[in-house]
C-alpha cells in the first residue's frame, strides 16, 4: 500500500477519511525503515510498541468520528538527545549506552499530545558535538541523497530520515548549526527557534546558552505546524519565555511584498563554494521577484564567530558533562581501585575523541589563569556579535544567506582535522551566539545533485515572518 | 606552543580524565591548533564592552518584568511533575542497594 504519505496533512486527512489507519501508517514506515535503513543508519533505538499503541489511539478516535489533534497518526523520530520514558537515549554516546529515562523531554510529550507517532530515536554526533555525524558512537548515518557522503550534522541522523521518507517529521537539536546544516546537506527544512522559544526540558544539555530545539521536515508548513505544536512557556525550563505562540500556520499565507531583505558581504566571501553562491543568488533574486527588497549590510565581526563560539560551547559543556561519573547512570569503568580512579575511567572509556577535546578545551578555557583570556574575552565578541545583528536589523526585517559554505563533503573528508570540521558551522553558529531564530530551506542542486540550502534569520521571536518568506519561497521555486 | 606537555595532565586531571599517552599527543597538537585559531579573537580591542550575560531579548509588547519573571517560580512541583519514586530514581544506576547509590570506598587507610 503506498498511500504517497510525506506532509502532515496528508498523514491527518489519510486517517480523517479513513482510507488508511494511523496503525497501517506507522507499519508501513517501519517496513520502509527496516529496508532503508540498512544503507542510511538514521535510527539508534525504534520504540515500536509505544508507536503503536499511540496509534490505536489515535485510530479509536477516528473510528469514533472524534476531532483529531493536530498531529493525529503522524510518524515522527526524535534526536538521540532528548529523553522518552522507558525508550533508551544515548545522545550518541557508550557513557549513556543502557540508559533508559524515567521522564519524556518537554517537546516530546507535547507532540504525543498533539497525537504524533513516535517511531524511534534518530542518530547523531556524540552529545550533538560535530558537523557531519560522524561522531556517533554507534554508527555514521550515510546522505540519503549519495551515500558516500556525510548527512550533516549534529542532527544527521534527523535530516536523512526526513530525507528518505523514514519519517514524516523529526525533532533535531541546535546548538551551532545543527539543525540548519544537516538539513541543508539533505535537501529539507530545518528551523531554529528562537532562544527560549521551544522549552528544552529533557534535552541532554551541551551548551545552555545555545542550545536550541526545532523540527526538521519536508516542507515549511510543517515546520510551522510542529513548531507551533512544541513552541511555549514550559514551567519545568525557567528558560523558556513567556512569550504568546502565534499561529505560524495562519501567518505562512501573509503577503511578503515590501520586506526587506539584509544580504551581508561576509557570508559571501572566501570559502564559499560557486555552485553554492550561484543557487543562493537565484533564490535571493526569486525573493526579490516576490515583491522584497535587497539590501547589501555588513556584520563586521562575523568571523570571529567560530572562535567565540568554540570558545563559549567547550566551557559550558565542560561543565554540563561533568555529571558523567558513573554514579547514578550510565557506564561506569569495571576493576577500579578508588573513587578518583572510577570518574577517570568511566569517562576515559566512556566519551569519544571529539567530546574529550571539547572538555579539555573547555576545562582549559575556563582554568585559573586563562578564564579572562579566553571565557571573558568570547563572552565580549559575543555582545559585539550581537550588536551587529541589532544595527542590521534596524534596516532589514530578515537576513538572507547560505546555510553552509559546500554541499555535503564525504564520510572521511574532514575527520583528521577538526578545525576543518568546525568550519562547516561559518554561516550557522552565529545565530546560536546571538539567541536569534534560522530556517534552512532548499534552494537548488550541485551538478552532482546535492542539495543546497538557503538560510533566513530574524530578530528574536520573528519566526512567522522568517517562516512565511520560506514559505514563499518554496513555492515559487516549485511552481517553476 | 602555548598549551605544554603538563598543562594537558592537569587540565585532564581537572576534568577527571584519564587519558592515554597517545591521546595526550593527540589533545597537544589540537589544542594548540584551535588556540592558535583562537587568538584571532585578541585582534579585537573589547576594553569598555560588558560580556553577553543574558542570551533571551525582550520581546516588543512585552515589559521586562514579564519576561524575566517566568524564571522565578513557586519551590514546589505541585502540579508540575511528582518526584520520582525511590526505585525508579535508582533504576539506572550501575550500582546500588535498593537505597543508595554505591561507589567504591572514598577514605583510604
Amino acid at each position: 500500500m503506498d498511500l504517497n504519505i510525506n506532509t502532515i496533512d496528508e498523514v491527518r486527512s489519510a486517517i480523517r477519511d479513513r482510507r488508511t489507519t494511523a496503525t497501517a501508517i506507522a507499519q508501513n514506515f517501519y517496513s520502509k525503515i527496516e529496508v532503508t535503513d540498512r544503507t542510511i543508519g538514521a535510527f539508534l533505538t525504534l520504540s515500536k510498541d509505544r508507536a503503536l499503541q499511540k496509534a490505536s489511539a489515535i485510530d479509536a478516535l477516528a473510528a469514533k468520528g472524534d476531532h483529531l489533534p493536530a498531529l493525529a497518526g503522524v510518524p515522527v523520530g526524535i534526536k538521540d538527545v532528548m529523553v522518552t520514558q522507558g525508550v533508551r537515549t544515548t545522545a550518541g554516546s557508550k557513557v549513556l549506552q543502557n540508559f533508559i529515562p524515567p521522564y519524556d523531554c518537554t517537546a516530546v510529550a507535547r507532540l504525543e499530545a498533539a497525537g504524533a507517532v513516535v517511531l524511534g530515536k534518530m542518530n547523531c554526533d556524540e552529545f550533538a558535538m560535530g558537523s557531519s555525524n560522524e561522531n556517533s558512537a554507534y554508527k555514521p548515518v550515510h546522505n540519503p541523497r549519495d551515500l558516500s557522503r556525510v548527512p550533516g550534522g549534529s542532527s544527521g541522523g534527523s535530516a536523512a530520515a526526513v530525507a528518505a521518507g523514514m519519517a514524516v517529521a523529526t525533532l533535531g537539536s541546535d546548538t551551532g548549526g545543527s539543525i540548519r546544516q544537516p538539513a541543508s546537506f539533505c535537501g529539507v527544512v530545518g528551523l531554529m527557534p528562537t532562544y527560549g522559544r521551544v522549552s528544552r526540558y529533557g534535552l541532554i544539555a551541551f551548551a545552555s546558552s545555545l542550545d536550541h530545539i526545532g523540527p526538521l521536515t519536508k516542507t515549511v508548513k510543517d515546520a510551522a505546524i510542529m513548531l507551533r505544536t512544541i513552541a511555549g512557556r514550559d514551567p519545568m525550563d525557567s528558560t523558556s519565555a513567556d512569550v504568546p505562540v502565534p499561529d505560524y500556520v495562519a501567518e505562512l499565507g501573509k503577503p511578503v511584498r515590501g520586506l526587506r531583505l539584509g544580504v551581508p558581504k561576509e557570508y559571501f566571501g572566501e570559502g564559499l563554494d560557486a555552485e553554492v553562491r550561484s543557487a543562493v543568488e537565484a533564490a535571493i533574486q526569486k525573493l526579490a521577484a516576490l515583491g522584497c527588497e535587497v539590501v547589501p549590510i555588513s556584520l563586521p565581526h562575523t568571523e570571529y564567530a567560530i572562535p567565540t563560539y568554540y570558545i563559549i560551547a567547550t566551557a559550558e559543556a565542560s561543565s554540563n558533562l561533568a555529571r558523567y561519573d558513573g554514579v547514578r547512570y550510565g557506564h561506569r569503568s569495571k576493576a577500579v581501585r578508588s573513587l578518583s580512579d572510577m570518574y577517570e575511567r568511566t569517562r576515559d572509556e566512556g566519551f569519544g575523541a571529539e567530546v574529550k577535546r571539547r572538555i579539555m578545551l573547555g576545562t582549559y578555557a575556563l582554568s585559573a589563569g586563562y578564564y579572562d583570556a579566553y571565557y571573558l574575552k568570547a563572552q565580549r565578541v559575543r555582545t559585539l556579535l550581537a550588536r551587529d545583528f541589532e544595527e542590521a536589523f534596524q534596516k532589514v526585517d530578515a537576513i538572507v544567506t547560505p546555510t553552509s559554505p559546500t554541499a555535503a563533503f564525504k564520510l572521511g573528508e574532514k575527520t583528521e582535522d577538526p578545525l576543518a570540521m568546525y568550519l562547516a558551522d561559518v554561516y550557522t553558529v552565529t545565530a546560536d551566539l546571538v539567541g536569534i531564530p534560522g530556517i534552512s530551506v532548499p534552494c537548488g542542486e550541485t551538478r552532482e545533485k546535492l542539495p543546497i540550502g538557503l538560510q533566513i534569520l530574524g530578530r528574536h521571536f520573528s519566526e512567522s515572518m522568517i517562516l512565511r518568506l520560506a514559505h514563499a519561497y518554496e513555492r515559487s521555486r516549485l511552481a517553476s | 606552543m602555548k598549551v605544554t606537555e603538563k598543562d594537558v595532565q592537569y587540565v585532564a586531571a581537572l576534568a577527571n580524565l584519564d587519558l592515554t599517552g597517545e591521546e595526550r599527543q593527540q589533545m597537544l597538537r589540537d589544542l594548540n591548533s584551535i588556540l592558535d585559531y583562537v587568538d584571532r579573537l585578541n585582534q579585537l580591542d573589547t576594553s569598555g564592552v560588558p560580556p553577553m550575560a543574558q542570551v533571551m531579548r525582550a520581546v516588543e509588547g512585552t515589559d521586562e518584568e514579564h519576561q524575566f519573571a517566568s524564571a522565578l517560580r513557586e519551590d514546589n512541583l505541585h502540579g508540575l511533575r511528582p518526584s520520582l519514586p525511590q526505585e525508579e530514581a535508582l533504576a539506572n544506576a550501575p550500582e546500588s542497594d535498593g537505597t543508595f547509590f554505591l561507589v567504591p570506598k572514598v577514605i583510604e587507610r
